[in-house]
Order: C-alpha cells, then structure tokens, then sequence
C-alpha cells in the first residue's frame, strides 16, 4: 500500500447501529427478536396451561385446587407478563402479514412497528390495571 | 395444483435456471410454503380467538377469582365454546410446533440434535393436541365417584338433577 493511499481521507468511522447494513441493530431485527422470544414463551406455557385444563377431567376438586394457586398477586403479575407477550406477538404478527401481503408495507415497517408499540401499551396497559384490580379487589 | 401453473412475465424470466422455478419445486419445499402459509393465516385468526378467550374468561365478572370447574362447565355447555376451544388449541399448538421448529432450524447445525429436537417436539405436540382434544370431547361436568354420589366442588346445576 502506497503512502498516498494512507494518505488519503480515511472513511467515516464505523458506528455500533448498523452502518451497511438495513437490518442489524434496526427495528427489523428487534421486532423479531421480540417475537421469537414472546412466541417461544408463548408455546412453553400452552403446552402446561393444556395440561392444567386436563385436570376437569379427573375431578372438580382438583381443577379447583390448582387453578386456586393462580388467584393471587404474584401469579397475576405472571399472567400479564404472559399477556404482555401475546398481544405483542399478535400485534407484530399483523405487522408480519402486511409486510409480505400489502404492497406497501416494506415502506412502512417502521412505522407499523411504532403502530405496534402504541397498540401494546394501550391494550396491554387496560388488561394490566383492570386484572390487577380484579385480582387485589377480590 | 400442478394442473395449471401461471406464467407471469417478470425480466429475464427466461433466463431463470430451470432449478429455481416452482415446476420443479420439491416437496420439502412445498412443505415449507405451506408452513409459511399456514403461519400467516393462523396467526390474525388466533388474534380473534385468543383474545375472546383472555376477555372472557379475566376481564368479565370476578376475572381470575370466577375461575373454576363450574365456570368451565357452563362454557363446554354450548357448542359454540367447544368449537372455540378446540379451534384455538389445534391452531395454537400447530402454529407453535412450526414456530419452535424453524427455531431449532436455526440454532441446530448437526443433524442428530436437529432430529433430537424435532422428535421431542413432535411428540409433545402431539400429545398435547390429542389429550386436549379428548378434554373437551369427554367432558363430563356432573362427575360422580365410586360410590356414585357427586363429587365435591361440583357445578351447582348438577345438584339440581
């Protein structure tokens, strides 16, 4: 390498966000961090809340006594973390579908995403203080 | 659907090596269309479902503190809960099961753990989806014991018999 060529103007420093790249460290890779992590919490807890259901099955007392374990604040705060990850999967999800199925959706992905996030907090945000009251009230 | 294909012009179509085109489309990559079908039909019908179901079975009445073998008898009474159920539990354990899958596509390099993975998976899936299934189809909400007297906790209509 020749001295002019260092000597010439070094290129723009790298920054951390994703310089030459429109996906690593952007919205399009979190949202679906976001969503393989809810998705996979989600599955986890279907596979147990079957199992629990199955318990009508083998008798009143014993649907009753397990479903009794959930009726109190630190299981109500389980189940809105719980919420909390399906109405973003769902959400997301639509987000998803109109990415690949409307014609402009690649132009607008970043802002459905912050449709998205709105959404969340307004849904989530009304499930969370009316199940909470629900909960503590009881 | 291999009767008919249809042929769009799009540029250099017809530069297109024959092994990229749909007509020689393999199975497993039918399969994977499929899934990626299934996963975006599924999902806003499982928005509709899910959402119904949080709402009134927490939001509604007592929420969570109106939970119990009564309350779950008094749904699978009507049909149109049985539907729901069972509608939400094929659906939500079959998009999960690809969910899963194309994660431990992801994150499996050597094909024995792959295979591992799948099989547990599969299996489990399986046998949620059946014992579920069963749930709600024998369902029986006037449970009665050995003795034939009706067990405790009981829904209070069956009393009433």
């Amino acid at each position: 390498m020749s001295t002019a060529t260092t000597a010439q103007q070094s290129p723009p420093a790298q920054k951390k966000s994703g310089r030459g790249t429109l996906y690593r460290g952007k919205e399009g890779m979190w949202s679906w961090v976001g969503h393989r992590i809810t998705g996979v919490v989600i599955f986890l807890f279907l596979l147990v809340h079957v199992l629990d259901t199955a318990l009508v099955r083998v008798s009143p007392e014993a649907y009753d006594a397990v479903i009794g374990t959930y009726k109190n604040w630190y299981m109500a705060l389980g189940e809105s973390g719980l919420v909390a990850a399906v109405i973003y999967h769902a959400f997301n999800g639509i987000r998803i579908v109109l990415v690949d199925f409307w014609k402009k959706g690649t132009k607008y992905h970043k802002h459905m995403l912050w449709a998205v996030m709105i959404a969340w907090v307004v849904v989530f945000g009304a499930f969370f203080v009316r199940h909470m009251m629900l909960v503590l009230g009881g | 659907m291999s009767s008919q294909q249809l042929n769009i012009a799009a540029p250099r179509s017809g530069d297109i090596d024959p092994k990229y085109l749909r007509q020689s489309a393999s199975s497993s990559s039918n399969r994977e269309m499929f899934k990626w079908v299934f996963m975006r039909i599924s999902g806003p019908i499982l928005l509709v479902l899910i959402f119904v179901h949080l709402f009134s079975n927490l939001m509604v009445g007592d929420g969570v503190h109106g939970l119990n073998f009564g309350l779950v008898a008094g749904k699978w009474a009507s049909p149109l809960w049985q539907i729901w159920d069972l509608t939400m539990l094929w659906l939500a354990m079959i998009h999960g099961t690809i969910g899963v899958g194309t994660i431990i596509d992801d994150y499996t390099s050597k094909d024995r753990t792959r295979v591992g993975f799948k099989v547990a998976l599969y299996l489990a899936s399986v046998a949620i989806i059946v014992l579920g299934t069963l749930v709600i189809f024998t369902f029986e909400p006037c449970m009665t014991d050995a003795a034939g007297n009706l067990m405790d906790n009981s829904p209070s209509f069956c009393f009433n018999q």
